[in-house]
């Protein structure tokens, strides 16, 4: 789109958001993890604790359920294939990653779609009970954040005459008056409660329970073990630090770079460092302070964000 | 030259007929289906031929039909769905080869099927009223005759046929009287001279038409309410004839409804469309909401029907509207959505039914409790069924991915055009869209993972084998396609736009294809579907890559962790029904599930459960709300009327001479 890019620095981008969102996803996790046991007065783990976590179940054997077919092995790679796919090609540091033309908002929406799908589907294979219940759940919710988030999408859309992100980012970046506007922060709420949900985290779900009657993700990946529990994990932090940073860079659009060169990437680096790492202690804090919701509340939550979501296209079209 | 193969097509087809009914028993099913394969191939290349080159295939005969012309000229709109029938025609027909199931092998049922086939070839093609209406009741009749080829066994199959016999001739009766009074009004009854006259036509006349054309059409493609005969026949019929009727006949519905609202009355006011976007956002979230909730597997891809149809109509009502305020462009684009979704669905849809009838030849039963483990016991028919299913749940690589993104385009882009009617309708539309778009990966992850994954449920699933080679290939070819179109959907849209071009009025500036990519004119960004197919490829095989190397020891089978039980068994195992438990809590106050618990006592003490069975059903509401008390007044109604003739001729006499008066008092 804008000139002055080259197809080495674009694919340079590409790979350099790639390996930010593998390693950054579990520093993200490590993070909050240490946020929250400080506010509940604990030292707890190191920050990249995470990262040591993976390396140890990468050397473990690597287990199946006996009735499983070749889904079950699959899906953990499907997984973790979407998400890098979306990392490679969205614009999570700069606005012209390699292939950002073809970085749609409602592609990446169904790609991330066609990972929950495949861990579902990965989880039935075991044919346990717990499989099940997890799918259920977790396809249950995704089914019914998926309005919210389209509409959502919508309303970001319309002003910007096009669903691809490098537009929309660019835009709001020249109109920054634009991203006050109602339509933006009833969008925001929207989005928030749907990164919420999707990603598994309080007060949908609680990533750190075992407990039979409220897990909802850790039941589905009860049956992994080794490598294939690693890529479960990662792909589940992997999905957080992208959703926290298209969230970031559809809202607060400054210090993504917008024309190539080391400095300019360095700026984006340190800044989208910087709004993951307040994005993930208010997150953290939230999470120490609400309990879980029942599972039947959620769906209230959800079509509440359905409702500001459809607000926000409302008003785009009431708002010049 | 397009004539001419026009008719051989049609010959063909009785071709096959004959032979059906003629042929010895052991020649019947081969030459029957061979004939009507070449059929469809004729059919194809007339098709494919109108498509390229624009020009009609036009015949037209006086002698056929007494009193009427008989005249066929299809057009680039026609063609596309005489292709479509094709495709999905060759593949139902190379599946009924190995197909022994549901009585399809008799004397009639192998007659039919081919009068059946060249009747949904011939129906777009159609150029006069008495042709149409003639060749829609070919269709009509020769579909219900094959929903009942069953009948004798399962008395399921005949009631199935009652509500879709009453359901189609209602519909045909709605659309006799909207097109005759179209024909009677214009003084011809030629679609091209009706198509020029009815713009001078008073308006209640057009309106009048177009929404008996409406209700005529939304009956056969499945519309909400009047779908109710589908999730009844579809799974009674046996497993080609369902598939052609969910992959081709339902289409017609919404051919018929384009060719009369934009075609012969060349677009209308904007309450038409809200009136069509409103019965499909009406058939998306009911057919969706209910697909999710099925247990059944045909039942449930009947559902699905309805709800994709009601996507179909979305973008046919969206168009419309856009061509009413003037947006040629978007309306366009609303209809290239609503046609890809067409085709794309008649892949998926036509590549599920087959593959769900080879899972019920194999395992004897698409009830979803019934199945499971599939996938390990059938290699290929397994596979084929989760590719349909992915495609039809809109996730790349495959083809549903492509055609709602452009449905949601053509509703994004509309949305700023100023009009209040769209600037209500289309975000209601996206979330409509998204709604289905949610419960439809809800719906296949279920149908998938439990019907094809996990542990077997019965006897019957556990010893299933792969079905015959014919089966797995017809079904195979149309699930290629879902992949095939889903990387390179290039392939097919410029087909389909030329397609939707054929309709008077609507314009495009510039291709909706930029090489390997969608693309809309004039707007950064497009969708790379290949690219993401080569992404998710390139990045899986990475990923898989490093998962070997980091751990080459074998992988270890296992027992599944049960929470310390000793062993694991199929009743562990999440059902269907528990499944779609939390959906159907959640949407109770739109399903109203009725919910019965048996708990039976020990007979030493009643502080002692022996058993506890629960029942949960979840009828179709238009069902129990309308059609079930129409019905008990109609037979009211008829009881009352029974005893006005009681068999007196004396009151006969009396009412002749009261009707003589009357006439009389009327004439003065």
């Amino acid at each position: 789109m804008s000139t002055g890019w080259s197809i080495t620095s674009m694919s340079a981008i590409s790979l350099l958001q790639v390996v930010l969102v593998i390693v950054g996803g579990p520093l993200l996790l490590g993070f909050m993890r240490k946020v929250r046991c400080r506010m509940e007065g604990r030292v707890g783990p190191p920050v990249h604790q995470p990262l040591l976590d993976l390396r140890k179940m990468a050397g473990r054997e690597r287990t199946r359920p006996e009735h499983a077919s070749w889904v079950f092995p699959l899906a953990p790679v499907v997984l973790v294939a979407t998400t890098l796919v979306v990392a490679a090609v969205a614009p999570l540091l700069a606005t012209d990653p390699a292939f950002g033309w073809s970085a749609d908002l409602f592609a990446v929406v169904f790609l991330l779609l066609l990972g929950s799908v495949s861990l579902a589907l990965g989880a039935l294979d075991t044919g346990t009970a717990f499989g099940g219940m997890g799918a259920s759940r977790a396809m249950t919710i995704g089914a019914l954040a998926e309005p919210a988030l389209l509409v959502a999408i919508l309303a970001l859309s319309v002003p910007a005459h096009s669903s691809n992100l490098p537009t929309i980012i660019i835009r709001s970046l020249a109109h920054p008056a634009w991203l006050a506007t109602p339509e933006r922060v009833l969008a925001l709420v929207a989005f928030v409660i749907v990164i919420v949900a999707e990603s598994g985290r309080l007060p949908v779900d609680n990533p750190s329970t075992h407990l039979e009657l409220t897990m909802i993700h850790e039941a589905m990946m009860l049956e992994y073990a080794g490598p294939d529990l690693a890529l479960v994990k990662l792909a589940e932090s992997m999905r957080l630090v992208v959703l926290f940073t298209l969230l970031a860079d559809l809202f607060v659009p400054w210090g993504i770079a917008t024309s190539p060169g080391p400095w300019h990437l360095a700026v984006a680096l340190a800044s989208t460092a910087g709004k993951l790492v307040v994005l993930g202690a208010a997150l953290a804090v939230f999470e120490v302070t609400v309990a879980k919701l029942r599972l039947f509340r959620v769906p209230e939550l959800l079509a509440g964000a359905f409702v500001l979501a459809t607000l926000a296209v409302l008003s785009t079209l009431v708002v010049p | 030259m397009t004539a001419a193969l026009l008719v051989a097509t049609a010959l063909m087809g009785l071709a096959g007929t004959a032979a059906g009914a003629i042929a010895p028993v052991r020649f019947r099913i081969a030459l029957s289906s061979a004939l009507t394969i070449a059929a469809c191939a004729l059919g194809f290349v007339v098709g494919a031929e109108v498509l390229h080159s624009g020009h009609a295939a036009v015949v037209h005969t006086t002698t056929l039909m007494p009193l009427a012309s008989f005249s066929l000229a299809l057009d680039r709109f026609g063609a596309l769905f005489v292709v479509i029938t094709a495709v999905v025609g060759i593949c139902a027909m190379i599946f009924r080869f190995g197909y022994d199931g549901q009585g399809l092998a008799s004397r009639t049922a192998s007659s039919i099927l081919p009068l059946f086939v060249t009747s949904l070839l011939l129906v777009p093609a159609a150029s006069n009223v008495t042709t149409f209406l003639f060749l829609w009741e070919l269709m009509a009749i020769t579909s219900l005759l094959l929903v009942l080829t069953d009948h004798a066994r399962r008395s399921e199959v005949q009631v199935a046929g009652q509500w879709y016999a009453v359901m189609t001739q209602l519909g045909a009766a709605a659309l006799i009287l909207g097109l005759v009074l179209l024909a009677t009004r214009s003084g011809s009854q030629s679609f091209a001279v009706i198509a020029v006259r009815s713009a001078h036509l008073p308006a209640w006349v057009r309106s009048t038409a177009f929404v008996l054309a409406v209700v005529g059409f939304g009956s056969k493609a499945g519309a909400v309410p009047l779908h109710v005969w589908l999730p009844r026949a579809h799974p009674e019929a046996p497993g080609p004839v369902s598939a052609l009727m969910s992959a081709a006949m339902v289409n017609l519905g919404v051919y018929g409804i384009v060719r009369v609202g934009m075609g012969l009355l060349s677009g209308g006011p904007a309450w038409w469309w809200l009136l069509v976007m409103g019965l499909g956002a009406l058939s998306a979230m009911f057919g969706s909401l209910h697909s999710a909730t099925s247990k059944d597997l045909k039942r449930l891809l009947a559902y699905s029907t309805t709800d994709n149809v009601g996507l179909m109509l979305l973008g046919v009502g969206a168009s419309g509207l856009f061509a009413d305020t003037g947006h040629r462009a978007l309306a366009l684009l609303a209809l290239v959505a609503a046609l890809l979704h067409v085709v794309f669905h008649a892949v998926f849809k036509g590549s599920l039914f087959l593959s769900a009838s080879s899972v019920h030849q194999a395992a004897g039963s698409t009830d979803l409790d019934q199945l499971g483990g599939l996938l390990r016991r059938m290699p290929v028919s397994g596979p084929i069924f989760l590719v349909g299913g992915l495609a039809i749940a809109a996730l790349p690589p495959f083809c549903g991915f492509v055609s709602e993104w452009l449905l949601l385009q053509s509703m994004l882009h509309g949305l700023p055009s100023g009009d209040v009617a769209i600037a209500v309708a289309m975000p209601i539309g996206v979330g409509v869209l998204a709604l289905t778009g949610g419960l439809t990966a809800f719906t296949f992850t279920k149908a998938i993972g439990i019907g094809l994954l996990g542990l077997p449920r019965t006897q019957d699933a556990e010893r299933a084998g792969e079905v015959g080679r014919p089966m797995w290939i017809g079904a195979g070819l149309l699930a290629v396609l879902c992949l095939v179109f889903g990387v390179a959907p290039f392939l097919v849209i410029p087909s389909v736009v030329d397609a939707a071009g054929a309709v008077p009025g609507l314009h495009l500036a510039g291709a909706l294809t930029r090489g390997w990519n969608v693309a809309l004119p004039g707007v950064p960004g497009m969708l790379a579907p290949g690219l993401v197919a080569i992404g998710l490829v390139g990045f899986g095989g990475l990923v898989a890559l490093g998962r070997h190397l980091v751990q080459q020891r074998p992988v270890r089978l296992t027992e599944a962790w049960g929470c310390g039980r000793e062993l694991q068994t199929a009743r562990m195992e999440y059902t269907a029904t528990s499944f779609g438990e939390p959906l159907t809590r959640v949407f109770e106050d739109v399903l109203s599930p009725a919910r019965d618990v048996d708990v039976s006592h020990l007979a030493e003490s009643r502080y002692y459960t022996e058993a506890a069975v629960i029942h949960t059903t979840i009828d179709d509401a238009f069902e129990r709300r309308v059609y079930r008390p129409a019905d008990r007044m109609l037979v009211r109604w008829g009881a009352v009327a029974r005893r006005v003739p009681n068999g007196s001729v004396h009151r006969y006499l009396a009412f002749g001479l009261v009707a003589l008066i009357v006439v009389l008092v009327v004439l003065a």
